[in-house]
């Protein structure tokens, strides 16, 4: 079964069509990513599967189920997002306790202590940040609690935007290595918004390369790592990449 | 060669409960005409080092010095209004942001005039075809619309090549970019940096290049420092930063996927203390 089928998508804001029939689909278990540059509404596609565009045509279906157009809790235990930011994307005055607890306040789960406990551990978060506010947390530190907070709902897919391009190179190799660890331990199924392909090539089994609110290429990431990639648009920015490490 | 900036010994201060904190802690760097690259984490006390230069480090910070001296002036000596005559005229920043970095009330036109007039007495026509001409310069198209724009109406990378006209219209002896490129995407990356490039090699001037992306800095630099926690850890030619001997770099080097990447790990610095 696909974890999730996309099909004829057109999402707008307002009166601006931002995508013109995206499809793709992402088996369960894969790891999936899409690229392109800023303006290519590749953040848009994960906004409306998460329910926060929410006026799109076309038809969107996550284990089977077609999507509705606004948040709903069933969605939200099956598939979590994680944000670009980590300084922007938690709550400057919630402890890292509360942050944890609060999805399982909202889905009427008990046991909160031990969840907090156990989904701190997985993501490599020591005891001792628990009761601490975000602000006293370095940049790979808020990063590891984002993904905990989404991981606590026990969700078989994570929507993930540019997860680590707000950090240096040495905590992004340790966010990478933990979202690999975790995808294998817990079997999820991963979407991913960058723009770094080496990012993809680590992380991912296949891409879709988006320009001007378009799918332009689908590939398996054994052809992005031969830079066998078909589309002009997909080569160009292959090309980019490579530049800067041959340097 | 003749050195245009001379630093040594640099110390950068900041008061804590703890007592004070170094977090740069006596570095000491010889630029000539040339492009510099220094590399290092978050917190590594590359940015201070930048703006220690243009001596934009508020209370309660210290800058304290055994020599800085630009152009044979002394830096550390200079009043607040002697330096301002050297901010932006002489030594100008690029900031990382241009979102942050513009002012979003002000017409870019206007902006890049102010950077222009704040120097020097010009006729309002002069004005206005030098800055149409280094719009051009920082490859704008149509730079006649641009100059009525307002920041939020253009992209980050157009925001960023205004920042870099901004600061390049007086024509500086040393440009200083702290992070220019991390909020654009990477095909635009390129764009910007080969415009500073560019720039920075037609007028001879000299370049600072901060930023944590060792690629990068290996590509637009002649020459490397890789900073930790406040100190230069290795200093090298930019073609030779493979082959680094330091392990820091050598750990910050491996810890970059690569396209072609086929390991199932990618190696992690050691910490010292258990805060990853």
């Amino acid at each position: 079964m696909n974890a999730l089928a996309i099909d004829n998508l057109d999402i707008s804001y307002g009166d601006s069509k931002v995508t013109h029939g995206i499809g793709f689909n992402v088996a369960e278990g894969e790891s999936f990513a899409l690229v392109g540059e800023s303006g290519s509404g590749k953040t848009t596609v994960l906004k409306a599967i998460a329910g926060m565009a929410k006026s799109w045509t076309g038809s969107i279906s996550v284990f089977g189920a077609p999507r509705s157009h606004g948040i709903d809790r069933g969605f939200a235990k099956q598939c979590q997002m994680v944000f670009q930011d980590p300084y922007g994307s938690l709550h400057p005055r919630k402890t890292v306790d509360a942050t944890l607890s609060e999805p399982l306040a909202i889905h009427g789960i008990g046991d909160s202590g031990a969840r907090v406990d156990e989904v701190m551990q997985s993501v490599g978060l020591d005891r001792r940040f628990r009761f601490r506010f975000p602000h006293q947390l370095s940049g790979g530190q808020r990063q590891r609690v984002a993904i905990a907070r989404a991981l606590i709902l026990k969700p078989q897919m994570l929507l993930l935007d540019e997860p680590t391009s707000a950090l240096d190179v040495s905590v992004q190799a340790e966010i990478l290595n933990l979202l690999k660890r975790l995808r294998r331990e817990q079997g999820l199924t991963y979407l991913m918004v960058t723009h770094n392909l080496p990012v993809v090539s680590f992380l991912c089994d296949r891409l879709a390369v988006m320009r001007h609110g378009r799918v332009v290429e689908i590939a398996d990431v054994d052809q992005l790592k031969r830079g066998a990639l078909v589309d002009p648009y997909s080569r160009e920015l292959t090309k980019f990449s490579a530049a800067h490490l041959q340097n | 060669m003749n050195a245009l900036l001379e630093i040594r010994n640099l110390k950068v201060t900041f008061p804590t409960a703890r007592g004070p904190v170094d977090v740069v802690k006596g570095l000491s760097l010889t630029l000539g005409r040339e492009r510099l690259g220094i590399v290092g984490e978050s917190g590594s006390g590359k940015s201070m080092t930048g703006r220690s230069i243009l001596r934009l480090i508020r209370s309660p910070g210290q800058v304290t010095a055994d020599e800085m001296t630009f152009n044979g002036t002394d830096l550390l000596s200079l009043s607040e209004r002697q330096m301002r005559a050297i901010r932006g005229a002489r030594i100008s920043m690029v900031m990382q942001d241009p979102k942050f970095s513009l002012n979003p009330v002000m017409t870019i036109g206007d902006q890049i005039a102010e950077a222009l007039l704040t120097h020097q007495k010009l006729a309002r026509s002069d004005i206005r075809s030098r800055t149409l001409a280094m719009l051009e310069a920082v490859r704008i198209n149509d730079p006649e619309r641009v100059l009525g724009l307002y920041p939020h109406e253009v992209s980050g990378g157009m925001g960023q090549r205004v920042m870099i006209a901004m600061m390049l219209i007086p024509e500086p002896d040393l440009l200083i970019a702290d992070e220019p490129t991390s909020a654009l995407d990477v095909s635009v990356q390129a764009q910007v940096l080969e415009i500073i490039d560019d720039l920075v090699k037609r007028k001879g001037m000299g370049l600072i290049l901060i930023s944590h992306d060792l690629d990068l800095v290996s590509a637009y630099c002649d020459r490397i420092l890789v900073m930790r926690s406040g100190e230069v850890v290795e200093e090298c030619d930019a073609g030779e930063l493979k082959n680094a001997k330091h392990p820091y770099t050598r750990g910050l080097l491996a810890s970059i996927p690569r396209i072609d990447e086929s390991r199932d790990e990618l190696p992690v610095l050691e910490r010292t203390g258990a805060s990853t």
